[in-house]
């Protein structure tokens, strides 16, 4: 298939960005999104240009680093899928796809397509672990007792790769899918209940100080996560900040 | 705690907690205001016990007017600083693809409701707090019946004002309609959601509704 790419240019965090027009040719519906970009790329490289930047690593949708706000849609129209698992049959011949970065004040772009989501590391950082003793000695998980039904949360809540959709498609730039999951897949086991209290405060304070926007609860976010992160971690995890500012 | 009304959910709990007492002020004024529809000497009667009664002048109604100001301000506040959270717009956005028309337009259909409010506050607030704070007339009379009736249907006689307030509460439909559900949703009650999800469209519909029929009802009876 033959396509019209619009996509987003910037030098550098400092320089002005703009949206800048490609045609590419003889696309297979077989490809990846990222593959098209590679196709792309490969084109730009040939002719002398700079290609498109943009993050990607394991392209298997398990690292979270392929950010790309395509056609409107956090990772573009499919439900449930990161941009590298995003297949070029979702799209038609002749169609023209817009493809920007994430944006959101506290994720800044470093260049094209590519944001600074260190601000996630940042949350993680104020709270988002256990302090365990791994220095040999550890208990095994698994001698203590843990409810199926909070075994099976916890793991969906973990199932988050830190991406940013959440943040990118949220019309308040909020975070709180992110965070709300990072809270939750340890305020759910004893393990990390220890510390629950600290880790909600300290994460949400570092999630107000990043800059993120304040969540309206919409659900964009819930739709639009490639790990199907539900709205409930976000209820969850302002329970857990009442009963931890009480 | 004052810190937690300082962060960023604790300001979305404050939202939601001024919101519920909205929601139940709406019930409350939805019940007398429909007594008017069925009898107006029920409706003067208890339209003088609250435009009389010390609690609900000196204790109830000055909560009121903080909530309305409350969760009028502290969403206009929220909305300048979501805008500052995305400096850059996208050039295409597809916001219908995951949520609905009403979350993503709340700041609209509330201050149209804001609009309506100034309109109502000059029909009926103002005159009130004249009549009563100003003139000194607690009586609720005029030429020696109750006023509060005729002073309803007055009001209704003007179509435009009727169109006016019947606008009004579709947005106000609108502003339920994601509203209710969002206002459990930030005290953390996520495990009632489908539940809760059919009792706000219920709530989103029947109270605007609500003011809409009698709205015309007075309309289409004043000369009655």
């Amino acid at each position: 298939m033959n396509l019209t790419l619009k996509i987003w240019r910037q030098k550098d965090a400092s320089t002005k960005g703009k949206m800048v027009d490609y045609k590419v040719t003889e696309i297979s519906e077989h490809m990846s999104f990222l593959e098209m970009m590679d196709v792309l790329n490969e084109q730009l490289v040939n002719s002398g240009e700079e290609p498109v930047a943009f993050d990607h690593d394991c392209r298997e949708g398990i690292c979270g680093m392929c950010s790309m706000y395509i056609n409107g849609e956090a990772h573009g129209p499919d439900r449930g899928v990161t941009t590298c698992q995003l297949h070029m049959r979702m799209f038609k011949d002749g169609d023209t796809i817009t493809i920007e970065p994430w944006r959101a004040a506290a994720f800044p772009v470093i260049k094209d397509l590519a944001v600074d989501r260190s601000a996630f590391d940042r949350i993680q950082h104020a709270g988002g672990y256990i302090s365990v003793n791994t220095s040999g000695n550890t208990q095994d998980a698994n001698a203590i007792p843990i409810k199926k039904e909070a075994a099976d949360t916890a793991m969906d809540a973990a199932t988050c790769i830190g991406c940013g959709a959440c943040v990118a498609t949220c019309k308040n730039s909020s975070a709180m899918l992110f965070v709300g999951a990072k809270v939750s897949q340890y305020a759910l086991l004893p393990q990390g209940q220890v510390e629950a209290a600290d880790r909600v405060k300290n994460m949400v304070a570092q999630m107000d100080l990043e800059g993120f926007g304040n969540c309206t609860n919409t659900g964009a976010c819930e739709v639009e996560c490639p790990k199907g992160i539900s709205l409930e971690n976000i209820a969850r995890m302002n329970r857990e900040l009442m009963k931890a500012s009480v | 705690m004052s810190g937690f009304f300082k962060s960023s959910i604790g300001r979305k709990v404050s939202m939601a907690l001024s919101a519920f007492f909205l929601m139940v002020f709406l019930l409350q004024h939805l019940s007398i205001n429909m007594m008017s529809v069925f009898s107006a000497e029920l409706f003067n009667e208890v339209s003088h016990f609250m435009g009389s009664n010390p609690v609900v002048q000196f204790a109830l109604q000055p909560v009121l007017i903080f909530g309305v100001v409350f969760h009028f301000v502290m969403g206009l506040i929220l909305e300048i600083k979501n805008n500052k959270a995305r400096k850059v717009s996208y050039a295409q956005n597809n916001g219908a693809a995951n949520s609905s028309w009403m979350s993503r337009n709340m700041i609209w259909s509330g201050l149209a409701i804001l609009a309506f409010i100034t309109l109502h506050f000059i029909d009926f607030w103002f005159p009130e707090i004249n009549t009563k704070f100003i003139q000194g007339d607690w009586s609720g009379l005029h030429n020696g019946e109750f006023r509060y009736y005729h002073e309803l249907q007055e009001k209704f006689v003007n179509p435009i004002r009727v169109a006016g307030y019947c606008i009004a509460f579709v947005f106000l439909g609108l502003h339920l309609a994601h509203g209710f559900t969002s206002a459990f949703q930030s005290v953390g009650a996520a495990s009632l959601r489908k539940k809760l999800g059919v009792i706000g469209k219920a709530y989103a519909i029947i109270v605007p509704l609500g003011f809409i029929i009698i709205a015309l009802y007075h309309h289409l009876n004043h000369n009655h």
